[in-house]
């Protein structure tokens, strides 16, 4: 037996090891998610209603889905939360962490203020936060504007302002897991480099912006693209708080996983659902496959 | 032991056993329905006078949470398990029956005649291509709950009777603070309520129309009555402004907390509100119009799944007959508070004199159904509409117009194939 | 790792503009928690006061706890979440892992291709594999057990994905020492490399907890037995066709964060330590 093992070369050895270290993952891999998620995608091409027989159509749920103008406000309402809610969060949780970075005493506690509603149910939130928006004399947001005297809005019940509103939760929620990402990012940067900057008399302004944010962008384009994933994803805020449960009013906050659920599990339309989840895992794809170029530069 | 002694004893025990067997042939059926507590015992008590009458058979009772209730059988059965007799909600009938999920009630076991003579006329949506396919145990109907602290406070003595008495009594009952903000709205306005079935089967014919065709295949709403119907509901908010759209979150909320003089609901939500103290409430029959009266009714229906045969089907057609008798009907009114699907039942002095549940019995006799192909997208029409016009300031029967071409898609579609 | 002369500069330098930045700070951190004290007050009302919005409940009552507690099987539900929870955990932990550090650490052909199909199984909603794991399930028997809840979850893409991350910055000449000293590939990974990435792997088994804890649909799916149920599931039990309680939905929420909360509080510094690490990674 060691004279068979031993005819491979040191390359050849390693791989073949790999390839046994990887032996049980991949059958898992394959059975439980690869081919499922083949099933699904073959299920795209056909008409089928769960309990029925399955109808081979070809192409028609595509086309039936790229045809409805209710796909493509969904599709347009999934990327304003991810072109939104990304920059927001993003840019929130960096001033958050920059400053935070600078306390010292009770830095552990305020840090962990900013983290635990990462931990909350979505849905219980998501609740929760529907009850702020209610209008006068209930809603918190409304009496805070009229402290202002700014007049009331309608938050959840408008077509406008009900995709801004169902996304603060979700921000929100992700936000502490942000802050801590990116305080962790700027303690790595060697003081040397700080130090240098102070002796050349550069302003905090400056240090920001030539030396903090460039060696922060690691950190920054990781976040971006689980935030950006996450976002496009968005599900749950949306089915507890939009005002009919169903992504309203009037589609206006509607995202693709929503359009998903309800094709699947209230039409029963499981052809056109898994059409909707080939596309919406080919954007992800892409979205991912442009970060992981993007950090290869990096190295 | 002794070899042959043990082989002895060993046929000695199968033959014996196999003489039980053959003796306490029980036959077991499962039954499934949705996990709510007074429906779980209603059904455990069914249960027990069930297999007390019926010695040979046992039914295993298994329930599974609303929320993924239908997606739960559904998928349970695509894979073959599934119960014996099963309890859908009456607007699902289409897709169980395409998808093989139930059987046709068989004629000797539940004749024609019978049913249509005992039951509620509503039971007529059970009925497709000269098959009843399920029978319900208990209905809903709607009714107006009504604030009774409210309606004194301004100096009404009663509830409204027709539709413009209940726009008046609205205006009366609405309390706004310096800022013109709802405090109080006359009427809690809730499209995600029931009040897209009060749209569909009152209003519209209190107006003169019909929502769907005879046959059930076109959208007839986009008519003069529709247009008037759904004016009627988006007037409250729009232009006499005594209600809002999800104010405090749903029309039930608003009620039970105190701020609204009026909702509507159904008769499920009776024991909620007998459950908030301090609320004092009150329920009439739906207002009229034109001295007509209409109401709508929903209900889940018992149905003999398909992979019930021989045996267990027998067994299963008893339970059906069981769990649909008279005597079952009016436990379930007791037990979890809903009406009674058979008239002989319903409409007893006692019943109908019930302070709760009498406007609802009452309502039964002029209710119809709406034969939904799907609920979801087509209760979807209301809601759209309503802030078409609340929201956009859209014209009611342009708004209609829209969403009667995608709720025509849906009937096209489902009929097409 | 601080440099205790420079931060004291520093703080002498920024003193009057520090306080008002620790409390504006402070005052961010308060509305971050608004919502959960929110929640946790809601728990304690009953439900007619569920729709008076006050922070502290006028007729305060643990009625709520006490009916979850003792009138369902809450506490069974728990148990079940905690084992499913914490055997898959275990389970991601050792595979990811594994396969995180293979695909690091070893060059064969086809280690990108491999990569990516993993990475991509992040990419389906659960939703759509439920009815093909569903068929498994029946076939096998797997209904209605802990491995039926739990096998979906064994191993993950993102696990992966971050513990690669994390085995690709371990310096090469450390894994060849120990080749060149007659380890075996397997004694490597497990002695050497995994004790180096304990940040990582206590990051990874946070996440992967809290969203096992969390999960609904599938647990829902396989279980028929309310004695199986996970936390998610029971939860979902109390709701029926038209009854929402809120006050109800809110106590079992704040039940069921109980656990994830004390292990985040215990792990806080090993955590927020592995999660920053993950963040430089990536």
């Amino acid at each position: 037996m060691a004279n068979f093992w031993n005819k491979f070369t040191i390359k050849q050895k390693l791989a073949i090891t790999a390839w046994l270290f990887l032996a049980v993952p991949l059958v898992f891999y394959i059975t439980i998610r690869f081919y499922p998620t083949f099933e699904a995608f073959y299920v795209s091409t056909l008409k089928w209603n769960l309990l029925g027989a399955k109808k081979a159509i070809g192409m028609k749920n595509y086309i039936k889905i790229f045809a409805d103008e209710d796909f493509w406000l969904v599709l347009w309402n999934t990327i304003k939360y991810a072109l939104v809610g990304v920059p927001v969060s993003m840019l929130i949780a960096f001033v958050i962490a920059y400053w935070l970075n600078e306390i010292d005493f009770g830095h552990d506690f305020i840090r962990a203020m900013y983290f635990i509603p990462f931990l909350t149910t979505a849905v219980a939130m998501a609740w929760v936060w529907r009850w702020f928006y209610q209008p006068l004399p209930i809603g918190y947001f409304n009496t805070m504007l009229s402290w202002f005297g700014i007049p009331q809005q309608p938050f959840l019940r408008s077509v406008t302002q009900g995709l801004y509103s169902i996304m603060a939760p979700a921000v929100w929620a992700g936000l502490g897991f942000q802050i801590v990402i990116f305080i962790a990012g700027i303690r790595a940067i060697p003081r040397s480099y700080f130090e240098a900057a102070e002796i050349d008399g550069a302003g905090r302004r400056q240090i920001l912006r030539e030396i903090t944010l460039p060696a922060l962008k690691p950190t920054i384009i990781f976040l971006t693209v689980v935030s950006t994933i996450g976002f496009l994803r968005i599900f749950d805020q949306v089915y507890t708080m939009s005002a009919d449960s169903a992504g309203g009013p009037l589609n206006s906050t509607k995202p693709l996983v929503l359009m998903i659920y309800e094709f699947a599990f209230d039409e029963f339309k499981l052809g056109r659902a898994s059409a909707l989840t080939v596309i919406l895992f080919l954007i992800l794809l892409v979205v991912s496959l442009v970060q992981l170029w993007l950090m290869r530069k990096q190295k | 032991m002794k070899k042959w002694l043990k082989k002895v004893f060993a046929l000695a025990i199968g033959g014996t056993s196999l003489v039980w067997s053959g003796l306490a042939q029980a036959v077991e059926i499962e039954y499934w329905q949705y996990t709510y507590g007074s429906r779980v015992e209603a059904i455990d008590k069914l249960i027990e006078s069930f297999e007390a009458a019926n010695p040979g058979i046992t039914v295993k009772h298994t329930h599974f949470p609303y929320a993924d209730y239908r997606k739960k059988v559904a998928i349970a059965v695509s894979a073959g398990d599934g119960p014996d007799v099963v309890q859908l909600y009456y607007g699902w009938l289409n897709d169980y029956r395409e998808g093989g999920l139930i059987q046709p009630l068989s004629s000797s076991a539940f004749p024609h005649a019978k049913i249509e003579e005992e039951f509620f006329p509503m039971v007529g949506t059970m009925k497709v291509d000269g098959n009843y396919w399920g029978l319900p145990t208990a209905v809903r109907s709607l009714a107006l709950f009504w604030n009774k602290d409210l309606f004194a406070e301004a100096g009404l003595s009663g509830p409204p009777e027709t539709l413009d008495e209940m726009v008046e009594f609205a205006k009366k009952l609405t309390k706004k603070d310096a800022n013109g903000n709802y405090l109080t709205v006359g009427f809690a306005v809730d499209t995600d309520g029931q009040d897209h079935h009060w749209w569909r089967e009152v209003l519209i014919r209190l107006y003169g129309g019909q929502p769907y065709s005879d046959d059930g295949k076109t959208v007839a709403y986009t008519t003069e009555a529709g247009a008037k119907a759904l004016k009627f509901i988006t007037d409250f908010e729009a232009t006499h402004k005594v209600g809002s759209n999800g104010f405090m979150n749903r029309g039930q909320d608003a009620f039970a907390a105190g701020q609204a003089g009026m909702v509507l609901d159904g008769s499920f939500r009776i024991s909620k509100f007998a459950k908030t103290e301090g609320l004092n409430f009150a329920i009439s029959e739906l207002p009229g119009h034109d001295g007509n009266r209409f109401n709508f009714s929903s209900y889940w229906v018992n149905g003999i799944s398909s992979k019930a045969d021989g045996e267990k089907k027998a067994a299963a057609e008893k339970f059906l007959q069981h769990i649909t008798s008279d005597e079952a009907m009016q436990l379930w009114l007791d037990t979890v508070g809903e009406l009674p699907a058979k008239p002989a039942v319903a409409l007893v002095d006692a019943n109908k004199a019930h302070p709760l549940y009498g406007p609802f019995i009452r309502g039964l006799s002029y209710a119809n159904a709406t034969a939904f192909v799907s609920e979801k997208p087509q209760r979807q029409s209301l809601i759209d509409a309503y802030d078409m016009v609340v929201l956009q300031g859209a014209d009611p029967m342009a708004a209609l117009k829209k969403v009667a071409k995608a709720e025509q898609e849906v009937f096209d579609e489902f009929f097409g194939d | 790792m601080i440099d205790v002369n420079a931060t004291m500069a520093r703080l002498e330098r920024a003193r009057p503009g520090t306080v008002i930045l620790w409390t504006l700070l402070f005052l961010g951190g308060v509305v971050m928690i608004t919502p959960i004290v929110f929640m946790a007050a809601t728990s304690f009302k009953t439900g007619q006061e569920v729709y008076e919005l006050s922070i502290i409940p006028d007729k305060p009552t643990l009625a709520n706890y006490v009916f979850i507690l003792q009138e369902s099987k809450f506490m069974r539900w728990m148990l079940n979440s905690l084992w499913v929870a914490t055997f898959s955990t275990a389970s991601v932990l050792f595979f990811d892992s594994l396969v995180g550090y293979t695909l690091a650490k070893f060059d064969f052909r086809g280690r990108h291709i491999v990569f990516i199909a993993i990475l991509s199984t992040l990419m389906i909603p659960t939703e759509m594999l439920i009815i093909p794991w569903y068929m498994m399930s029946r076939s096998f028997g797997w209904i209605d057990t802990y491995w039926g809840i739990a096998f979906p979850g064994l191993m993950t893409g993102f696990g992966t994905f971050l513990m690669r991350q994390f085995f690709m910055s371990l310096p090469d000449e450390l894994i060849e020492a120990a080749r060149i000293d007659g380890w075996s590939e397997f004694a490597i990974w497990w002695r050497i490399a995994m004790p180096l990435v304990i940040p990582a792997l206590s990051a990874l088994a946070i996440f992967h907890f809290l969203g096992n804890w969390t999960a609904f649909i599938w647990p829902l799916i396989v279980t028929n037995d309310p004695d199986i149920y996970t936390i998610p599931v029971g939860i979902a039990s109390f709701n029926g066709e038209f009854q929402m309680d809120w006050e109800i939905v809110m106590t079992a929420s704040c039940l069921a964060t109980l656990p994830t909360l004390l292990v985040f509080l215990l792990l806080q510094k090993f955590i927020i330590r592995g999660i920053m690490l993950a963040g430089l990674k990536g």
